[in-house]
């Protein structure tokens, strides 16, 4: 009975008002759903970046502490190096063992960059040298340190292992066998007695 | 009664579109950011799993002092078995 007053343009209003409010209400329902989602969603990063915050809390004091301790290790073996090689050999093992290291040079020394690294060959001729030196039974030890350069270029390793007793480097025929021990070895060792008993003592002097 | 047809007009051609296009871009720049967020939510759960490791650092700095240490020492002895570089 109200409707049927109200004029035809009127009731085609009313159902306009009324198309715009349920498409209201369908596309902000949709988007609290999707927001509520999207909160749900921002608590799980929450989290996850709270765990990354507190484990990697430590790590940049545990990393600076390593790094100090690796400084000082290397600054030893640079400064060892430099006394016992002097800077020059220094520079040229390094750009021996790391090619194109020895041009960055040292960081204690900084002149170290200016210095052109030698041959290699000398460095390690030092090395055998002084690995002579230190009591390896190498024929060389009785060597003149001044003498001829050991290092073959062409055949180092066959050098090298000439300056041991060995014969295995010159690939003979048959090496010696092992010796047989026990009871059944064909070579018997008789046993001493002075083994095991008490040591003898010179007789005490008269002064 | 000329002007309120017009006025009906106005509102179911003109309003009711546009206010359906401006909800409708809303709700899809809300769908749009909801696989944003469940990849951010993945990855930072994989950072953190990644950083599971961290505390070996621990043990690392451990190993580190003892091998600094170890190193100093047999620097020590080499520095007393081998003769210094000769100067000039």
């Amino acid at each position: 009975m109200v409707i049927a007053a109200i004029p035809a343009a009127g009731v085609v209003m009313l159902v306009a008002v009324l198309l715009i409010v349920l498409a209201l209400v369908y596309f902000l329902v949709s988007t609290i759903v999707q927001l509520r989602r999207i909160a749900a969603g921002l608590d799980e990063v929450i989290a996850g970046v709270g765990e990354i915050v507190e484990k990697s809390a430590p790590v940049n004091g545990v990393v600076n502490a390593i790094n100090e301790q690796l400084d000082a290790g290397v600054d030893l073996l640079e400064g060892l190096l430099v006394k016992k090689a002097g800077l020059s050999d220094a520079i040229g093992l390094i750009d021996s063992v790391y090619p194109g290291a020895g041009a960055a040079g040292l960081r204690k020394v900084p002149e170290s960059t200016e210095v052109v690294a030698p041959r290699i060959g000398e460095v390690y001729t030092k090395g055998t040298l002084t690995l002579a030196r230190l009591g390896r039974e190498a024929p060389i030890a009785a060597a003149s340190p001044a003498g001829q350069v050991l290092r073959n270029v062409e055949g180092g390793s066959l050098a090298a292992r000439q300056l041991y007793p060995s014969v295995r480097h010159t690939s003979p025929e048959n090496l010696p066998k092992s010796p047989v021990i026990g009871t059944d070895a064909p070579v018997q060792y008789e046993q001493r007695d002075d083994i095991g008993a008490p040591r003898k003592r010179r007789p005490i002097g008269r002064s | 009664m000329t002007l309120w047809w017009i006025g009906d007009a106005v509102l179911l051609l003109v309003i009711v579109p546009v206010v359906v296009y401006l909800l409708r871009g809303v709700l899809e720049a809300a769908r749009s950011i909801v696989p944003s967020v469940e990849g951010i939510a993945a990855t930072a759960a994989a950072g953190s799993k990644d950083l599971d490791a961290a505390a070996l650092l621990l043990t690392t700095q451990d190993q580190a002092a003892q091998t600094v240490a170890g190193v100093a020492n047999y620097g020590g002895s080499l520095d007393v078995i081998v003769d210094d570089a000769e100067e000039g």
